[in-house]
């Protein structure tokens, strides 16, 4: 991503655009990650409600919402996600949280 | 020029006729000495109908301002007013009132800070404030309280400036003493004052924006060009505002006024009603034969360097007063501001500085008469302390 100048930046620091926090790499930080066991999602839409960020992906286009991976330039690692998922307390975790190596 | 009635007003309530003539959508305020009366004073006005003004009372300074910068973010015309521990207490928000370029108009009635407790007036309030990015103004009288009051919303709201504009007087010498002053029909100010167009506002959902967000190393710095940037080009608009007001009331105002400045050999620099004392012992000074003037600054933020060096260059001795104490630093605020502006300037003339009136201590024609007296002995090339403290009991 380009960084505008001073002079392009509309007055007073506010953002004018809609939404673009969606171009703007927050994801850069993280100790853990969230990783997908598909096999494992019973696609409840748990993780998608619980997670404080937006970096659930889902996939919306079919009759019923499919959970389908993690958006890591915006997840944090919190860790919600892992801690709301309904199948891993069967010990079928469908998201297991590991440690980043960047 | 626009006729004008003359009234007998305390600084606080000519204040209150400028903020009720500008027609503000929103007044936020918590009461604190000096100040109280003329927040009392425009509350009476909203109650009697004659300002339609949302009176916002709130539970202390810090929510008077958070307030302010609410209401002018959604596109609001604001008012507020506070004194001493008041903006101390509002410190984190009036930063960000400048910051996000909302042309809020405040009155600050300079008082002491604490401690000990004091309710008296020095400029340690306004002096504290000074790199939070709002544009300062000084005032001598009720009069002048009056005239910038209505010409802070004209520089502050200007599409070159879009920031938060000061007006400093004060406290009890200029807030609670009767004075006589000329004022604008309601009319008049209107035409002058206008109605206010906003930049952005946060209530347009046609156009969704997001107002004061995480702004870290990428883009802060960035930001705060544009601050720097809306100081400079301010000083344009001070200008043409000034030279139109000047026009209007036969009131002139410029960055700072000359008083017998121009061949004078010393000179005082000084801001707030001493200049009034100082005056008469300037002309006292020049009966006598001695060349002295007085350059009493009405612009503190932006601060007016080059004009103010050029008015000062050749003088043989310059004496800064300041009503405030910089601890630990070498003079006060407006010392270190004027020597800077001098220095490697042409014609750069010895500045001097005196600290006095703290906690409103008088300062009387005698000590003024000292500070003249010992500019003339610099001025014939005798030493001395560069920095003192003027009327104290040392
Ligand atoms: S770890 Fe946190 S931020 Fe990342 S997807 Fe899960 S809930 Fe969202
Ligand atoms: S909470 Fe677990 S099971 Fe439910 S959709 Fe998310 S990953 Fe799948």
């Amino acid at each position: 991503m380009t960084l505008k100048r001073a002079h392009e930046l509309p007055a007073g620091g506010i953002i004018v655009e809609a939404g673009n926090a969606d171009a703007y790499n927050t994801g850069d930080w993280r100790t853990f990650k969230p990783e997908f066991v598909a096999e494992n999602c019973i696609h409840c839409m748990f993780c998608w409600i619980y997670c404080p960020d937006t970096a659930v992906n889902i996939d919306t286009t079919a009759e019923k919402s499919r959970m389908i991976g993690f958006d890591y330039d915006h997840c944090k690692g919190c860790g919600i996600c892992a801690q709301h998922c309904p199948p891993a307390a069967k010990g079928k975790a469908a998201i297991v949280m590991v440690r980043d190596e960047k | 020029m626009a006729k004008q009635e003359q009234v007998s007003l305390t600084g606080n309530e000519a204040v209150a006729y400028a903020f009720k003539q500008a027609r503000p959508h929103v007044a936020s305020a918590f009461p604190i000495t000096p100040q109280t009366e003329m927040m009392h004073k425009f509350a009476d006005f909203v109650a009697n109908g004659e300002v339609d003004t949302e009176m916002i009372l709130v539970e202390s300074e810090h929510s008077a301002m958070s307030a302010a910068v609410g209401a002018a973010a959604a596109g609001a015309r604001v008012i507020t007013a506070t004194s001493s521990a008041g903006f101390a207490l509002m410190w984190e928000i009036v930063y960000v009132a400048a910051s996000l370029r909302l042309p809020i108009c405040m009155a600050l009635v300079n008082r002491a800070l604490s401690g000990n407790i004091n309710i008296h007036c020095d400029h340690s309030d306004a002096m504290g404030g000074r790199d939070a990015g709002w544009i300062h103004l000084f005032c001598e009288s009720a009069q002048e309280a009056y005239d910038n009051a209505l010409m802070a919303f004209r520089i502050g709201e200007h599409p070159d400036v879009r920031l938060p504009v000061m007006i400093n007087y004060d406290g009890f010498i200029i807030s609670h003493t009767a004075d006589s002053l000329r004022m604008l029909s309601a009319d008049d100010a209107w035409k002058f004052v206008g109605p206010y167009k906003a930049a952005y506002s946060v209530l347009d959902t046609e156009n969704p924006i997001t107002v004061g967000p995480l702004d870290l190393t990428d883009y802060y710095f960035e930001h705060k060009v544009g601050e720097i940037e809306a100081h400079k080009r301010a000083f344009d608009v001070v200008r043409a505002v000034s030279a139109q007001y000047g026009a209007l009331s036969g009131r002139g105002y410029d960055f700072f006024e000359s008083y017998r400045l121009d061949d004078a050999e010393i000179a005082i620099v000084l801001m707030g009603s001493t200049a009034g004392t100082a005056k008469d012992v300037v002309d006292a000074h020049r009966e006598k034969g001695v060349k002295a003037g007085l350059l009493k600054l009405r612009l503190f933020r932006p601060f007016p360097a080059a004009e103010l060096a050029k008015a000062l260059a050749g003088k043989k001795a310059v004496g800064v007063m300041d009503r405030a104490a910089s601890f630990g630093a070498w003079g006060g605020p407006l010392f270190t501001e004027v020597r800077s502006a001098l220095y490697g300037a042409d014609r750069q003339p010895p500045v001097l500085n005196w600290i006095y009136g703290l906690g409103g201590r008088d300062c009387d024609l005698r000590q003024i008469d000292s500070v003249l007296e010992r500019l003339a002995d610099a001025a014939r090339g005798k030493s001395g302390e560069t920095v003192n403290l003027l009327g104290v009991r040392l």
